[in-house]
């Protein structure tokens, strides 16, 4: 009796195991059919996308003659932007993060507040309110506007996952650095900043791909003259993406995987280093105690 | 700590102003006032040549009174109320699926959710829009069934904007979600079942409450940007279908009526803001789970 239930147990269990692997490879196949449609386009035989019309690597040797002026000089502007929005947000992230972890100050609440409103407010009720703010006191539309508008959503994201980094040991380590005669500078550089670098590093990635994603803010407060990437793709999807956009963007999400591997492998290399280092340290310990003993 | 330490820091303030500073000036400088000033526009008068007279008036919302207005609105909120609801009941096993599995494979299967939003999003759209062609795939898969006589109009609909709405943000839902389930101990589980209560009981009982941080961050990830877009209804629907976003849009470029825009802009703060409320009734913000 008792064997019976438990085959039955165990084989209802082997089912809902089936089932949920199921279920998870559908909706995985919901996120992935569009992006091998994006990759499979950048082969077609065809001067604009709309139907297959055969293979051809041809797209990929037009792109590398760099004779699509409009399309590399979007993709230049669409990464300057991005690069100059991640340092300063991480810039700002970090100090940020450290700053309102640390101290306690009047408006903080105020502040801590005003970080979520970029993140649940529709991105296109701020970049309005920037773009009259822009207009009514005459600044010019442009680079500077988008950067603005970019790092404006990438802070808060910024400051949330450093705050998630600094724990309790942080306070310790920056009190025995100081204690062991660190001026505040010393300790920011050389203590919180290394103790803190996973979070960092995972900023910036996050800042880096919400702006070179970003169509909403660059397209409001872009001049007319120049547009990054994603506003050129939505601005030519009417009349047709050619397969050379394809390209491009396979390219670009090959670089990104690359990239995000390369940052993971970097982080286990570091735990595994420090992991060796608290092991040797404990080693050193042991070895004095066995001596004053 | 003690009480000389504190007092310490209470003097020097430089290292708070040198770190806090400038979050908080930036935050003020292009958060807090630009939303206050779209509020104050949205009460001022449409300036003949665009632009804004400043003479206090409610105009605008009494034009977003306007059927035509208001049917929009009240489309863009039924469309967003359903691609909420369809994403947490899609994504809620999902989330629950990958939070089950042991913290290496599920970090695997994360970073698997993850690799297609580093892909273009309007390139995805894109693709949908291929595979919904009059004589895509879709399509001929359709004709070859015999599901249907003649091709089906995909394109620039109410259901492919809808598609594409929920595959753009069910990964969003996923993940505060995600994180609210795994963050939930097996322990509470096996009590509830020990204490013999059904499966079914536990899930509404126990995991469902347990999880509720996630599931409203999901609900806010999700319901106030899919209202707020027009990047997904433009590509998807052609411009042929009006949202808010794209209402919105149209008044600071072609249109330029500003105050109507920002007074659209204050009815999506007013609909975010009613959501945190009711959030913070129930949870912690601090607790909401914005990654």
């Amino acid at each position: 009796m008792m064997k019976q239930i438990s085959n039955r147990k165990l084989r209802r269990q082997k089912r809902n195991r089936f089932f949920g692997a199921l279920y998870a490879s559908i909706i995985y196949a919901l996120f992935y059919i569009p992006v091998l449609v994006m990759i499979q386009f950048s082969f077609n035989d065809a001067k604009r996308n709309y139907s297959w019309e055969g293979f051809t690597t041809m797209w990929y040797g037009k792109l590398f003659s760099f004779r699509n002026h409009d399309l590399w000089e979007a993709l230049a502007y669409s990464l300057i932007i991005a690069v100059i929005a991640t340092i300063i947000s991480v810039a700002i992230g970090v100090l940020g993060g450290v700053g309102l972890k640390k101290f306690e100050f009047r408006g903080k609440r105020f502040i801590n507040l005003m970080l979520y409103v970029p993140i649940v407010v529709p991105e296109i009720v701020l970049a309005v309110s920037m773009l009259i703010i822009f207009m009514t006191i005459g600044i010019k539309l442009g680079m500077g506007t988008i950067v603005i508008g970019h790092c404006t959503f990438c802070i808060p994201y910024a400051v949330v996952t450093i705050k998630g980094r600094i724990s309790g040991d942080n306070e310790t380590l920056q009190e025995a650095s100081m204690d062991l005669g660190a001026n505040r500078l010393q300790t920011f550089w050389r203590v919180t900043i290394p103790s803190i670098m996973p979070g960092i590093l995972s900023a910036a990635f996050l800042s880096f791909t919400l702006s070179i994603d970003d169509v909403i803010m660059s397209n409001m407060l872009a001049s007319a003259r120049q547009s990054t990437l994603p506003v050129l793709i939505l601005s030519v999807n009417r009349t047709g993406v050619t397969p050379d956009i394809n390209a491009l963007t396979t390219i670009m999400v090959l670089v990104m995987v690359a990239g995000m591997l390369l940052l993971s492998a970097v982080q286990r290399a570091r735990a595994k280093k420090e992991a060796r280092e608290i092991a040797e340290m404990e080693k050193r310990i042991s070895t004095m105690h066995s001596m004053v003993e | 700590m003690n009480g000389a330490s504190t007092a310490k820091k209470r003097h020097n303030r430089l290292p708070a102003i040198a770190q806090a500073g400038p979050v908080s000036l930036w935050m003020i400088l292009f958060v807090t006032i630009p939303m206050l000033f779209i509020i104050f526009i949205s009460f001022m008068t449409r300036g003949s040549f665009g632009g804004v007279e400043y003479t206090p008036t409610l105009t605008s919302y009494e034009t977003l009174a306007d059927v035509i207005y208001l049917n929009v609105i009240l489309k863009s909120l039924r469309v967003a109320l359903v691609t909420t609801v369809v994403c947490l009941l899609l994504g809620y096993p999902f989330a629950y699926y990958i939070a089950r599995k042991p913290a290496d494979v599920a970090s695997r299967l994360i970073m698997l959710l993850m690799i297609p939003l580093w892909t273009n999003s309007l390139m995805r759209l894109n693709a949908w829009m291929l595979l919904f062609q009059t004589n895509g795939p879709v399509n001929k898969a359709l004709l070859g069934l015999g599901f249907v006589e003649k091709p089906v109009t995909f394109l620039y609909t109410d259901g492919l904007v809808l598609l594409g709405l929920i595959t753009n943000f069910l990964p969003f839902a996923v993940l505060p979600m995600y994180s609210s389930i795994e963050k939930l101990q097996t322990a509470m589980l096996e009590a509830s079942a020990d204490l013999g209560a059904k499966p079914s009981v536990t899930f509404f009982r126990v995991t469902l409450p347990l999880t509720f941080p996630g599931i409203f961050s999901a609900i806010i990830l999700t319901f106030i940007p899919a209202l707020g877009t027009y990047t997904i209804t433009d590509m998807l629907g052609g411009g042929k279908v009006l949202y808010i976003g794209n209402i919105i849009k149209n008044q600071f470029g072609t249109i330029r009526n500003w105050p109507l825009g920002a007074a659209l802009s204050v009815l999506l703060l007013l609909v975010t803001a009613l959501l945190i409320f009711v959030y913070s009734r129930f949870a912690k913000i601090e607790d909401m789970e914005v990654l």
